[in-house]
C-alpha cells in the first residue's frame, strides 16, 4: 500500500481516538447531567466519523473492494445520536421536578425559562383546549382553524 | 391507485436505497427484495404518519447538508476545546427558548436534530403547543445572539426545504 495512504488512514485513526477520548473525558469532567450530554453527542460524532473515513480508505486501497456500509453507519448514528440525548435530557427535565436545577454546579441556577407561548413545554404539559400538538399545514383545506393566535 | 401503494413515495425510494446499500451488491433478488421492502413499510407505516410532507429537493438540501457538516466538524474542535482548557465557573451554560418559525413535525424534528449535533446546543424539550424549542448551551455567554444564529442559520434554510 502507498504511504502516503497508509499515513493519512493512521492520522484518521489517531484523530478518531482523541476526539472520542476528549468525549469521555467531557462525560467524566463536566459539571452537570445537562453539560455532560454535550460530550458524547458532538465529540464521538467525528472521533466515530473518522474512524468510518479511514474504513473507507482502507479497504478499497488494499484490494478489498468498496464498501458502503461505513455511510450506512453514519447516516444510522447522525439520526439517533440526538434523539437519545433528547430523551435523556427529557427525562432529566422531568425527574428534577418543574423548575429548579437540584444540582447548580453548572451555573444554571435559574428556572427553565418560559415558552413565550400560551403553553408549557412539552414534558410539564397535560394537554387541553384539544390544541393538537402541531398542526400540519399540508393536507388541509385552506387555512380556517388554524392559527388563531397569529 | 399510486398514492394508494405509495403513500410516501421519498420513503420508499429512501428505502431501496438502504437496503441495497446495505446489502453492499446490486443482485436482482436483492433488488426484488428491496422493492418490496420499499412498498410494504411506508403501508404499514402510513397509518402513524397520515400527513405526506412537502419536500423541496435541490440546491437548498445540498447547501444545508454542506452547512450541517461544516459545523458537525468546527463543533467537535470547540467542544474539544472547551472540555480541555475552560473550567468548570467559567462555563457559561444556559437555557435557550428558541422560538419557531417552522410549523410541519418533519421539518422540527430535523432543526432539532440539527441542534443536538452542531456547536454546544443540545435540543431538550419542545413546547406544547410545538411553537418553541428548549435548547440547552454548553457555553453561549450572549444568549441573544446565540437564537438569533440558530434561527438565522438553520432554520432559514429548513424554510426553503419544507415550505
Amino acid at each position: 500500500m502507498n504511504p502516503l495512504i497508509e499515513g493519512i488512514i493512521a492520522g484518521l485513526l489517531v484523530l478518531g481516538g482523541s476526539f472520542t477520548l476528549i468525549g469521555s473525558w467531557g462525560l467524566v469532567r463536566l459539571p452537570s447531567l445537562m453539560t455532560r450530554l454535550h460530550g458524547p453527542t458532538k465529540a464521538t460524532t467525528l472521533g466515530v466519523g473518522s474512524c468510518l473515513v479511514a474504513s473507507m480508505i482502507f479497504f478499497p486501497a488494499a484490494g478489498l473492494g468498496f464498501t458502503a456500509h461505513e455511510l450506512m453507519i453514519t447516516l444510522f448514528l447522525f439520526i439517533t445520536a440526538p434523539i437519545s440525548a433528547h430523551m435523556i435530557a427529557k427525562s432529566h427535565i422531568h425527574r428534577q421536578g418543574h423548575r429548579l436545577d437540584p444540582n447548580p454546579a453548572d451555573g444554571i441556577r435559574e428556572a427553565l425559562p418560559p415558552t413565550g407561548g400560551p403553553t408549557d413545554w412539552a414534558t410539564y404539559w397535560q394537554g387541553g383546549e384539544g390544541t393538537p400538538l402541531v398542526v400540519s399545514d399540508a393536507d388541509q383545506p385552506p387555512r380556517e382553524q388554524s392559527d388563531g393566535r397569529g | 391507485m399510486i398514492r394508494r401503494l405509495f403513500p410516501h413515495p421519498v420513503l420508499s425510494i429512501a428505502l431501496v436505497a438502504v437496503w441495497l446499500l446495505l446489502l453492499n451488491s446490486v443482485t436482482l433478488g436483492g433488488f426484488v427484495l428491496a422493492i418490496i421492502v420499499g412498498t410494504v413499510v411506508p403501508l404499514l407505516t402510513a397509518p402513524f404518519w397520515p400527513n405526506r410532507p412537502q419536500l423541496r429537493f435541490g440546491w437548498p438540501m445540498i447547501d444545508y447538508l454542506a452547512i450541517v457538516l461544516w459545523d458537525v466538524l468546527i463543533a467537535n474542535f470547540g467542544v474539544a476545546r472547551l472540555i480541555l482548557f475552560r473550567r468548570s465557573e467559567d462555563l457559561h451554560s444556559a437555557w435557550l427558548t428558541v422560538p419557531l418559525d417552522l410549523r410541519t413535525p418533519e421539518a422540527i424534528t430535523m432543526l432539532a436534530g440539527t441542534i443536538s449535533l452542531t456547536p454546544g446546543t443540545l435540543s431538550s424539550d419542545l413546547a406544547g403547543d410545538g411553537r418553541s424549542l428548549l435548547v440547552h448551551a454548553l457555553d453561549a455567554p450572549d444568549r441573544e445572539a446565540e437564537v438569533r444564529r440558530i434561527k438565522h442559520r438553520y432554520e432559514r434554510r429548513l424554510m426553503r426545504i419544507f415550505p
